[in-house]
């Protein structure tokens, strides 16, 4: 999983959306179409080309006290509309580790 | 251990002040993250996958019972119950919330722990021996030298924006137990002829995307010079390092290219302008340090006590104590080494009930104090030989006495794709599955020492390339694969490994080790020859015959 700190580019294959982490907890959260940002991939808003992804990008990264280090993440669109995360660090990122924490071993 | 005064007290209480104003700023909008990076990673806070990463400083590897109660205290008040020790005697909370990072650091601030330079490019933690002051056949306490390179290097205004992070580890033994020849600068003490102490300073040695062992920049410099020679490396570093690209930030690329000669005739140039200066350490100076370290009275105890020679039958003790145990300067003592490394659990990890029973066992058998170690491990360093048995039964309640120490399930390993962003593949797992593959203790004792070491990326926190075997997960069309290399150790005959060919998936990366494990106990001359051995006396072919021969 390359990781997107080293995106260089704003080139997409396919569905995407923008994440990021809260300010205030770090906690993942992706921007919905509603200008804001939702813990829930479900909410997110989906972008298909790259000038789609680059206006919502600028629109993310404006938002700077919300949500911070925002980039583009590829999801999976199915064919009922559920949102799933398009690569492991994504879903390791929506999901959770994906070992047992030590609390829990 | 170290009793800090208060000029310590007031520069850590007063950073706490100003990272809660910086925070509260932040938070309201009136410093953009780009103002606040910068801020945030000069108290040890990252932004990781799931949430902010927050890595406190162990100075030496050095904590006290209040410390270990105090930051079990933050893993369960501010983060999810545990912490993961690092392999640079650092602990780092993976959950932490910003809005609470000041008053988790105010309240680590109560026992004297800070998280200040712990991230950015600085002079980070200086690292030490975690058997510092007790290991027998020590030049003396490499702590005592730690700390006085700490004071200086702590806020210093012209070591706060260097070229790249910095790293100094120092040890004092001739086992070299703080890889020092891994680090930005290595420090070896040792006695001139006069019997005088001084270093053997090692410059320029990393891991990361283009690693390199350290090289001898200069034999002796004696130890009223020490601040002096480090002050003219920095300059030097500070003067030609490169600023334009991260990947060649670092001071082993300028030592590299430079070549070791011309850049020790730079440092050279540079000391004789300083060496004679404020920075020429008064005798007074050492010995004011050296009195703030506190040490045991120790009891005159027998080599061999009764408890422990009863024990003795005990195999479950006998196995444990033959991989935990180690001698002590004082007779009747012993350091323990104590295992963060379960069967199935992540390296380096330890919940907040542990830490603090942890510290319970620390005050009643280890003089309150408890060491951590580069390896990802713990260590209670003066234990009397007649608790042996006791505190062993108590270690093992708390699922701490996994008797693996320097086995192949002593794994060191990076958070890797779990928790890391910069990661390309995960390490927990692999760590993980390796550890039940080889949960047999009769098994691994057979197989004897060998050093896993595995890192989610180039980076290379989980120091893969001076492992005996390293395992390096890179990501290749959208998946992990994993490259392996044998050959490597991190000790004063530090080396890197060599790859033995394509990478593997990560379903068969256990296989892998498994295959070259057989390969090892196939090839070896004799049972007391080392998995290192063997690999030196037959490089590296026989192993890649036998892993990639049906693949």
């Amino acid at each position: 999983m390359t990781s997107p700190l080293e995106q260089k580019k704003i080139k997409i294959a396919g569905p995407s959306v923008v994440t990021a982490n809260r300010t205030w907890d770090g906690i993942v959260v992706y921007r919905t179409a509603a200008k804001s940002w939702s813990a829930d991939l479900s909410e997110a808003a989906i972008v298909r080309n790259s000038d789609e992804a680059k206006a919502l990008l600028a629109e993310s990264v404006a938002d700077d006290v919300g949500a911070i280090g925002p980039y583009i993440a590829p999801v999976q669109v199915g064919e009922d509309g559920k949102i799933l995360p398009g690569n492991l660090r994504e879903q390791i990122r929506r999901t959770g580790v994906t070992i047992g924490q030590p609390a829990q071993v | 251990m170290y009793a800090y005064d208060e000029i310590d007290r007031t520069l850590v209480n007063e950073r706490v002040s100003e990272f809660r104003d910086q925070v509260k700023r932040r938070l309201s909008g009136e410093l953009t993250e780009d103002e606040f990076k910068i801020l945030r990673l000069q108290n040890g806070v990252y932004l990781q996958l799931h949430a902010y990463m927050f890595r406190v400083a162990i100075p030496y590897g050095t904590l006290a019972t209040n410390q270990l109660r105090a930051l079990a205290h933050v893993a369960r008040k501010y983060d999810r119950g545990y912490g993961h020790f690092t392999t640079r005697q650092n602990i780092q909370f993976n959950w932490i919330k910003l809005a609470e990072l000041p008053d988790a650091l105010a309240d680590l601030a109560e026992v004297g722990i800070h998280a200040m330079q712990t991230s950015g490019n600085n002079m980070r933690n200086v690292t030490s021996d975690q058997w510092a002051g007790v290991a027998p056949g020590e030049i003396e306490d490499p702590r005592i030298w730690s700390e006085l390179i700490r004071q200086h290097t702590t806020l210093h205004p012209e070591f706060s924006f260097l070229p790249r992070k910095f790293k100094i580890a120092i040890t004092a033994s001739d086992h070299d137990r703080a890889a020092i020849k891994i680090h930005d600068i290595g420090l070896r003490l040792i006695k001139n002829e006069k019997g005088e102490t001084g270093f053997e300073v090692l410059v320029g040695g990393g891991l990361g995307r283009t690693p390199f062992i350290a090289k001898t920049i200069k034999h002796f410099v004696h130890g009223r010079d020490i601040l002096s020679y480090i002050e003219a490396i920095l300059r030097v570093y500070n003067q030609y390092g490169r600023r334009d690209n991260i990947y060649k930030a670092r001071i082993k690329i300028l030592v590299h290219e430079l070549g070791i000669e011309k850049f020790s005739r730079e440092v050279e140039e540079e000391w004789q302008h300083i060496r004679n200066s404020s920075l020429q350490i008064d005798d007074e100076v050492i010995e004011d340090i050296r009195s703030r370290f506190t040490y045991p009275a120790y009891e005159k105890l027998p080599h061999m006590p009764d408890e422990l020679r009863q024990a003795a039958a005990d195999p479950e003790f006998e196995a444990w104590r033959k991989n935990s145990v180690a001698p002590h300067k004082v007779q009747g003592y012993s350091i323990v080494t104590i295992s963060l490394k379960p069967t199935g659990g992540p390296p380096g990890d330890a919940t907040a009930e542990q830490m603090d029973a942890l510290a319970d066992l620390a005050d009643k058998y280890s003089f309150g104090e408890i060491r951590v170690g580069h390896e990802q491990n713990l260590a209670l360093p003066h234990v009397a030989k007649r608790d042996l048995p006791a505190l062993w039964k108590a270690l093992d309640k708390l699922g701490l006495a996994t008797p693996n120490v320097n086995l192949i399930t002593d794994i060191i390993a990076c958070p890797g794709l779990d928790y890391c962003s910069l990661a390309n593949a995960r390490s927990i797992p692999i760590a993980q599955e390796l550890t039940r593959r080889f949960a047999n203790h009769e098994l691994a004792n057979l197989i004897g020492r060998l050093h896993i070491n595995i890192s989610g990326c180039i980076n290379a926190c989980g120091h893969h390339h001076v492992g005996h075997i390293g395992i390096l997960g890179v990501e290749k069309n959208g998946e992990e694969v994993y490259q392996i290399t044998i050959g490597g150790r991190a000790d004063e005959n530090a080396a890197l490994g060599t790859l033995i060919g394509p990478g593997v998936k990560f379903d068969e990366v256990a296989d892998v080790i498994e295959d070259v494990v057989e390969a090892y106990l196939a090839l070896r001359e004799r049972p007391e020859e080392l998995f290192m051995d063997t690999v030196k006396r037959l490089g590296v072919e026989p192993f890649k015959e036998r892993v990639y021969a049906t693949r």
